[in-house]
């Protein structure tokens, strides 16, 4: 009995001196899907978060927890964090949609972020980022570079993000390199640098001389520079400890700067519900330093494209365009509507194969 | 010199002590390795123990208790009976995926039909899915004598893969923008498995859960096959003698197990997940088999180490958030715990002695 | 479609590469087995070898060193299972998963600091005019060292079990540890020792993914690879070339299908994934017939009554 009462005494202090602190300061949940520690996407997220400590200091606090299955484990986290007076609470994998906008139901003073999805609320906003967009630059310096005219493409699943990756690269390839062509392999998991490694061989063997990859692991890039004569692009992190050659440039997940001004825009109470997509303009979407390896003037051409994308002049998905069957898309200087981008399911004119279904 | 003697009868004692002193034991170790990642040991143990059970939000999360541990307990209980003949079924992870994947394209069939009859459909379902695929170990056994083990360790790779060709393919939400994964089957009341009342965290799984429970219970004690799956463990030659026919017995062992991990799956996908995705299992049907043996495969044991590992499942989300302890510091206790648990259980067994030198 | 793109003996060498791993931690499987042990817990000792292997040359500046680390470093994480199996005498398969949950959790932990770091690379073998030799020059003579020694451990692992006394031993304690015990062999004593080298060869196969074969450190980088070990004793047999061989095989399927992709061939990548699997099942059924294969006492415990 009496060591029931003291624990209970111990743990209602602890209550109280959590919700004291609560009081004055603005908390800040993220939900992981993966671990802190896989050098990529959730890695990407907690630097984001890390930001966001930097930057308010003392008047944030932030939680997190990590390795947190989509699923009901999912809502019950996110529950926990809003009880435990989270004032806004980052959702970062499409998988945690459903749970976000069950537990933002119950609890409708705590604002919600969820990445990548497209259901809102109230207090439910959406984000994500234009990756496509670095695609772009991507796909202009790989098809400049490619000496065999053959790139490699390494994709995670089939789902719209990555489809619309590979036909935004595959443009910008086409268009400084009318003769390129893409070889894609799917390696059906998000997470197994094995078998990025064995796909990036795969293709280098295959004649392939230059990899883009959307799967996180630094596999594919030591495949290349073992390879010796192919280069890579880094992903999500800028992955340059293999610069300057194999890895010339990369597309870096910024969550920082979005991170920031979400909490602010909670600290000042004009947070509102939105759907953000943004890229290289608003920083969401970074380039990494485009090294030596390549030459000046395509590295000065890939430069304009990012900059032309990030004004805002030059929309990486104008016209003309087809569809892989030979069918219009967009016509003469049309520039593609963000809803076929969200659900993009074919290839453009050009790609070989078929996308598995 | 240390020597073990068998005990004639296991320890009574001793089986309801070792899991306190495990218990305590792992406490005491995992607070040192906590205190050694610079956290307060006191505060990072109660907060996986006391948290979920007693603190300020435990009106929350005593119904997440019933959510995460019921799957754990019915697959547990089925494998249970299975272990205590000595047959192994370690593909239940396998088995609760199949009967998700089949209960759910059943209910999807009819989608966007409300009757009555669709969820009952769906748990046949979900019972049959999971009873197929442990079929295949058990008829390869009978007919083959092929090891169960293995196979239905196979099997779980095999299901898995079907799971993301569903998820990609044939269960895909026409409406999901793209996006791997079915509908969910929380926004379609005659499929949803919805809490039988609101906040409880009850549903037809924890039910079907407590009803395997008494089940298991009373053919393990009362009935003549329960005694003949104890003879077979117990005493194999006694039970050739005592007229029991293996192959029936592997039968029923495995498809009882079957159904039982199928209808987790069911009920999982059903309820508190909603939908079929690629990342749908995590890993129940393994837990299981440990929940099992912590639970000393005794219908009661099992209940109450289900209940042990969903709380240091909660418990470890809770100390991941409040005190920034990294997940895998979770995990490595969850395993300190498991260790104790498995080697305390020497001393239900055996008695240890002190020996002058060794006799061999 | 084309075909042709695939070049065979760039196929062959690639998948020798992606094999190693599966066949380090088979063979050292195999001889627990054939101990009579069953140690779910590859897995778990894997991952524990590749952040140990991974620290240590980082550390160290030396891919040998690492290696050695590794196989340590697994060796002492079988440990535990020793304890839990043969001192405490608790159930096989409830231990090996424990053990894969340990380890996963403790590798997390001990590579905190390690993730995105390039190693240091081991040097390939290089020997003039035999490595630049067309079609067998790639295939046999330019591959990392480990490599070598995985097919090295092979050979040895066969000799040992079928033509030394410490191989009768040991297949006599995995067939019958009641009659092995009878006629004197410290049965315990010689299922610690297999024990902890199939810990350490998981270590080592686990090192060669983050040392050589990926290479880079990053939680559960292993991926499963310990449980397609786990199926490829099985599908070996319990024989260590056949072992070689089924790597191979099993190493192949993912490379084989990543070629077919990349050469433009509309496959089902979900039915290759899980063909392995159930060729393994196919085995076992076959293999059952015949009544040999499993050791007799797999899985069993073992406990002396005087």
């Amino acid at each position: 009995m009496k060591l029931t009462s003291l624990l209970a005494t111990a743990a209602l202090g602890l209550g109280l001196a959590t919700a004291a602190v609560a009081a004055d300061k603005t908390k800040v949940g993220f939900v992981y899907v993966g671990p802190v520690g896989d050098g990529g996407w959730t890695y990407e997220h907690d630097q984001g978060r890390k930001a966001v400590v930097a930057e308010f200091g003392d008047k944030v606090e932030t939680v997190y927890v990590e390795n947190v299955a989509e699923g009901p484990d999912s809502e019950r986290v996110m529950t926990q964090m809003a009880l435990d007076g989270a004032d806004l609470i980052f959702t970062t994998s499409f998988g945690y949609m459903d749970p976000t906008i069950n537990v933002a139901k119950k609890f409708p003073n705590v604002k919600f972020e969820h990445a990548t999805g497209y259901k809102r609320a109230d207090n439910v906003s959406t984000y994500s980022a234009r990756f496509y967009e670095g695609r772009a630059v991507q796909g202009t310096i790989a098809g400049h570079m490619t000496k065999s005219n053959i790139v490699g493409y390494i994709g995670s699943f089939p789902i719209p993000e990555v489809i619309r990756g590979i036909n935004s690269a595959f443009i910008h390839a086409r268009k400084v390199n009318p003769d390129v062509e893409f070889k894609i392999v799917w390696a059906f998991t998000w997470f197994d640098p094995a078998k990025e490694a064995d796909a990036a061989k795969v293709l280098i063997e295959q004649g392939a001389d230059v990899i883009l990859q959307h799967t996180d692991s630094t596999a594919p890039q030591a495949a290349a520079q073992a390879a010796g004569n192919v280069i890579t692009f880094g992903q999500a992190s800028d992955m340059s400890e293999y610069a300057p050659h194999p890895r010339v440039s990369s597309i870096i997940d910024d969550w920082a700067p979005y991170y920031i001004a979400r909490t602010k825009a909670v600290m000042d109470g004009t947070w509102e519900s939105k759907d953000t997509w943004d890229g290289i303009g608003a920083g969401m979407v970074g380039i990494g330093e485009i090294s030596d390896a390549v030459p000046a003037e395509v590295k000065a051409e890939a430069l304009a494209i990012k900059d032309a994308l990030a004004d805002g002049s030059y929309h990486a998905f104008t016209g003309p365009i087809k569809k892989q069957d030979g069918s219009d898309w967009l016509g003469d200087g049309e520039t593609a509507d963000d809803g076929t981008l969200a659900g993009m399911n074919f290839y453009v004119e050009g790609i070989e194969g078929d996308i598995p279904q | 010199m240390i020597v073990l003697e068998k005990r004639p009868q296991p320890s009574q004692t001793w089986s309801m002590a070792t899991p306190v002193v495990a218990v305590l034991a792992t406490m005491f170790f995992g607070g040192v390795l906590f205190a050694a990642l610079g956290k307060n040991p006191v505060e990072a143990i109660m907060t996986i123990f006391w948290e979920p059970l007693f603190g300020e939000f435990s009106f929350y999360y005593r119904p997440q208790l019933l959510i995460k541990g019921a799957p754990l307990v019915l697959i547990a209980i089925g494998l249970s009976l299975g272990f205590r003949a000595g047959i192994w079924n370690i593909g239940a992870e396998g088995q609760y995926i199949m009967g998700a994947i089949v209960g759910a394209g059943v209910g999807l069939a009819f989608y966007p039909l409300e009757a009555w009859y669709i969820f009952p459909l769906m748990v046949i379902g979900g019972a049959l899915g999971g009873w197929i695929w442990a079929m295949i170990p058990a008829i390869l056994k009978v007919r083959f004598g092929t090891n169960e083990i293995l196979v239905s360790l196979m099997l779980v790779y095999v299901a898995e893969q079907m799971l993301a060709s569903v998820s990609l393919g044939l269960l895909k939400n026409p409406e999901g923008y793209g996006f791997p994964g079915s509908r969910n089957l929380q926004s379609w009341d005659s499929a949803h498995n919805a809490e039988l009342f609101v906040g409880s965290g009850m549903h037809w799984g924890v039910v079907t859960a407590l009803i395997a429970v008494i089940f298991a219970y009373v053919l393990l004690n009362r009935h003549m096959l329960g005694f003949h799956i104890r003879l077979t463990g117990e005493a194999p030659r006694a039970a050739k003698f005592a007229g029991v026919n293996p192959a029936r017995l592997i039968l029923f062992c495995l498809g009882a197990s079957g159904v039982l991990a199928g209808l987790a799956g069911l009920f999982e996908v059903a309820g508190p997940a909603g939908q079929i995705t690629i990342d749908f299992n995590v890993g129940y049907g393994f837990t299981a088999i440990i929940v099992a043996f912590l639970g000393r495969l005794h219908p009661v044991g099992i209940v109450l180490a289900g209940g042990v590992m969903a709380l240091t499942y909660i418990g470890g989300d809770i100390a991941q958030s409040n005190l920034g302890l990294p997940s895998a510091a979770i995990q490595v206790f969850q395993g300190m715990l498991l260790f104790f648990l498995l080697a305390l259980d020497l001393l239900t067994n055996y008695r240890i002695r002190l020996a002058s030198k060794e006799v061999a | 479609m084309d075909l042709s793109a695939i070049n065979p003996v760039l196929l062959i060498a690639s998948l020798m590469v992606a094999a190693t791993p599966i066949l380090l931690a088979a063979i050292g499987e195999l001889v627990v087995e054939k101990a009579g042990v069953l140690n779910l817990g590859v897995e778990g000792m894997m991952i524990v070898g590749a952040i140990s292997g991974f620290a240590i040359t980082v550390e160290s500046g030396s891919p040998w060193l690492g290696f050695l680390a590794s196989a340590i470093g697994g060796a002492l994480l079988s440990l535990l299972f020793v304890v839990l199996t043969q001192v405490a005498l608790a159930n096989q398969v409830a231990s090996g998963l424990a053990l894969t949950l340990f380890g996963l959790g403790l590798s997390s932990l001990m590579g905190q600091s390690y993730v995105g770091i390039k190693p240091p690379q081991m040097g390939k073998l290089d020997i003039p005019v035999l490595t630049d030799l067309p079609v067998i020059g790639p295939i046999l003579f330019g591959h990392d060292p480990i490599l070598y020694l995985g097919i090295a451990l092979t050979a040895a692992v066969w000799a040992l079990l079928k033509y030394t006394r410490v191989g009768l031993v040991l297949r006599a304690v995995g067939e019958n540890h009641d009659a092995a015990h009878a006629l004197g062999y410290k049965v315990v004593r010689i299922r610690i020792m297999a024990i902890m080298f199939g810990g350490a060869c998981a270590g080592l196969g686990g090192a060669y993914i983050s040392l050589i074969r990926v290479p880079q450190w990053t939680e559960g980088m292993t991926a499963g690879v310990g449980w397609i070990a786990l199926a490829l004793v099985v599908f070996a047999s319990w024989k260590p070339w056949r072992a070689l061989l089924g790597a191979y095989l099993f190493g192949g399927v993912t490379v084989v299908q990543l070629n077919l992709q990349a050469a433009g061939v509309a496959i089902p990548v979900e039915y290759l994934a899980m063909s392995p699997y159930l060729i393994t099942i196919i085995v076992l059924v076959f293999l059952s017939r015949d009544k040999s294969g499993a050791p007799a006492s797999l899985g069993r415990i073992f406990h002396a009554t005087h």
